[in-house]
């Protein structure tokens, strides 16, 4: 492998860790405040994808060739659908234990892919990247890196970056970390918990969704696409420690690494490297490397 | 065993008996659909309902069960079922101590998530590498027969898995009733408390879920020769979560709870895929599937075997408005 190959495949890694990060942080989050195990999270994320996909068509012909406002609206339209679906399903999950949680959510699944199959088929769509950005820059003769995928890494850092301002310099932020280390002391303290998890939950929707959509136009749409998203999420979570959006992030970026790595260099194997990452986690650290609240 | 274990028992091989002598070629094949899942549900039971582990990757165990069979009958011209079914379920059993030796060193939500993605270790395994032929599956060419006597015929099969679902249900009826089943009892209800009398509690979880994976490794068996056919999706989580579904719609804590269940989910099935009752419509049937398990999980959280207690609970507390 040569330094240019090992720098594009650098890249790539890079930006398939931060996707990652951005559906595996509404995950860890979400069990870290509202301790509910939400296996419907990638369905979150393929929503996402199929609002850009409905979404774009829609608003091609304004600024930015349409990207722009499809993310705007679409955002909008997932904070719509967390706070609905926490009101009408979620919070009737908080005082469950992990079994009926977990059938519960995959009782979700099920009804939000048929939803899906219902409202727009199962056929896999493409879509499109706006011209602005659809170039490619030159690193050598032959070799060229999209700047569309720049662009998702742009994207996902600055999520990154305004979830690490909300979570260490904001009063909500301190009320997140307080409710990941002890929920009933955060109660306790008179804090509005209710509307506490609505936040968070709608929050963690919302930025699956935003990956989805980003990724839309690399990844293509498809059926069932959330669910293997989810898996390795569970990964990602289970390596950074359950809670943790640091560990979050630690985890995914050394996923993304192993995963396009592996794709490169074993081929063979590649779909297994991330479980034998985790394995060996779990053998050192059973509990994940970073602890909730970080 | 108290009396209704024994009633229903009874009434069990009674019916199952009738089905195989006097039922139709249809019903038979349903029926043997339905003891097989019976069989894997049964092993999941051991987890969840004795021993407190919630395992949401038992798929695991049942595709190896069903390749294993496959793979080691290929160009044999008379496979046995005398080495084919141990081999299954001791494969099965090789992966159970991998993952359970693993998954183990965790609690709670991350065993769930643990055991999960170890599942799906296992799918990619089979799905990419040359081992499982890929996402097309393989077919098993000959069945194997048992001692030379052929077990070919849809009827002689029902009767030995039948056979399996019995001898699975005694066997667990005698560990659940044995010091080893109490003591995995005991860690489900307080784990702290059964270190401090000194048992090694891992050890035991771990004894769990080897079993736990050969019996689930024996279903998968049935399951490959029934259909002659296997594919990746034997290890797909959707199965695990299905197989946790009848469990918990028969009712945590029962054997026949997971026969129950496993009925129970394939009448679901049925009833959600009939074109008689949804028409076009019953192409979405996960949709009413979803539905049901969610509305089954709110409103019926101990399962089918809940419903009496409740309906007890609830004429009681009518009575004490009443007075």
């Amino acid at each position: 492998m040569d330094l240019l190959t090992f720098l594009i495949q650098t890249l790539n890694s890079i930006q398939y860790g931060l996707l990652l990060f951005l559906v595996a942080a509404g995950l860890t989050l979400i069990f870290g405040i509202m301790g509910v195990i939400n296996l419907a999270h990638g369905s979150f994320y393929m929503m996402g994808s199929y609002l850009a996909f409905g979404l774009s068509p829609i608003f091609a012909d304004t600024y930015g060739g349409g990207l722009i406002l499809t993310l705007i609206v679409g955002l909008i339209l997932a904070i719509l659908i967390g706070y609905l679906l926490e009101w009408l399903f979620y919070s009737y999950l908080y005082q469950r234990d992990h079994l009926q949680q977990v059938l519960m959510t995959y009782g979700l699944i099920l009804v939000i892919e048929e939803v899906r199959s219902l409202l727009v088929g199962d056929d896999v769509h493409g879509v499109a990247i706006p011209n602005w950005l659809s170039s490619s820059i030159p690193l050598s003769e032959v070799m060229t890196y999209p700047v569309y995928r720049l662009f998702i890494s742009g994207i996902c850092i600055l999520l990154a970056i305004a979830m690490y301002l909300i979570l260490t310099k904001t009063k909500l932020g301190m009320m997140i970390r307080a409710g990941s280390v002890n929920r009933e002391m955060v109660q306790s303290l008179g804090i509005n918990i209710q509307f506490l998890y609505r936040t968070v939950f709608a929050t963690g929707v919302a930025i699956a969704a935003l990956a989805g959509m980003v990724a839309a136009p690399v990844s293509s749409v498809y059926p069932g696409m959330g669910q293997s998203v989810l898996i390795i999420c569970f990964v990602i979570v289970v390596i950074g420690g359950i809670g943790s959006i640091r560990g979050a992030f630690i985890a995914s970026l050394l996923i993304g690494f192993v995963d396009t790595f592996g794709k490169v260099l074993l081929p063979e194997v590649a779909g297994v490297l991330v479980y034998v990452l985790m394995a060996l986690i779990l053998l050192f650290k059973p509990s994940g490397l970073f602890k909730a609240g970080t | 065993m108290n009396k209704s274990q024994i009633i229903f028992l009874v009434i069990l091989i009674v019916l199952l008996g009738a089905i195989g002598f006097l039922g139709s070629e249809y019903s038979i094949d349903w029926m043997t659909k339905t003891m097989i899942y019976a069989i894997f549900a049964l092993s999941l039971e051991l987890l969840v309902g004795t021993t407190g582990l919630i395992c949401f990757g038992q798929a695991a165990f049942f595709g190896i069960g069903a390749y294993a069979v496959v793979k080691f009958s290929a160009d044999i011209d008379s496979p046995q079922i005398a080495y084919l079914l141990p081999i299954s379920i001791v494969l099965a059993g090789v992966y159970a101590l991998f993952v359970g030796a693993l998954s183990l060193r965790t609690k709670g939500v991350y065993f769930i998530m643990v055991t999960l993605a170890f599942a799906q270790m296992a799918y990619y395994v089979i799905h990419d590498t040359p081992v499982g032929g890929g996402t097309d599956g393989i077919y098993l060419y000959i069945k194997p027969n048992l001692f030379g006597i052929p077990v070919e015929s849809s009827k002689s099969f029902y009767l030995f898995t039948f056979g399996c679902l019995i001898a699975v249900f005694g066997f667990l009826g005698l560990i659940t009733h044995s010091r080893f089943g109490r003591a995995l009892a005991g860690i489900r209800i307080n784990e702290t408390r059964m270190r401090a009398i000194g048992y090694d509690t891992f050890y035991y979880k771990l004894a769990a879920f080897v079993i736990s994976g050969m019996i689930a490794g024996l279903s998968g068996y049935l399951f490959a020769v029934k259909d002659g056919f296997v594919n990746p999706e034997l290890l797909s989580w959707h199965l695990s979560g299905a197989v946790l579904i009848m469990i918990i719609l028969g009712g945590l804590g029962h054997l026949r709870g997971a026969f129950i269940g496993a009925l129970t989910y394939q009448l679901l099935e049925e009833f959600f895929r009939s074109e008689a009752i949804f028409g076009a419509f019953a192409k979405h049937w996960h949709l009413g599937l979803g539905l049901a398990i969610i509305l089954t999980v709110a409103l019926l959280p101990r399962g089918l075997f809940g419903l009496p207690s409740l309906w007890q609970k609830s004429s009681h507390s009518h009575e004490d408005v009443k007075s």
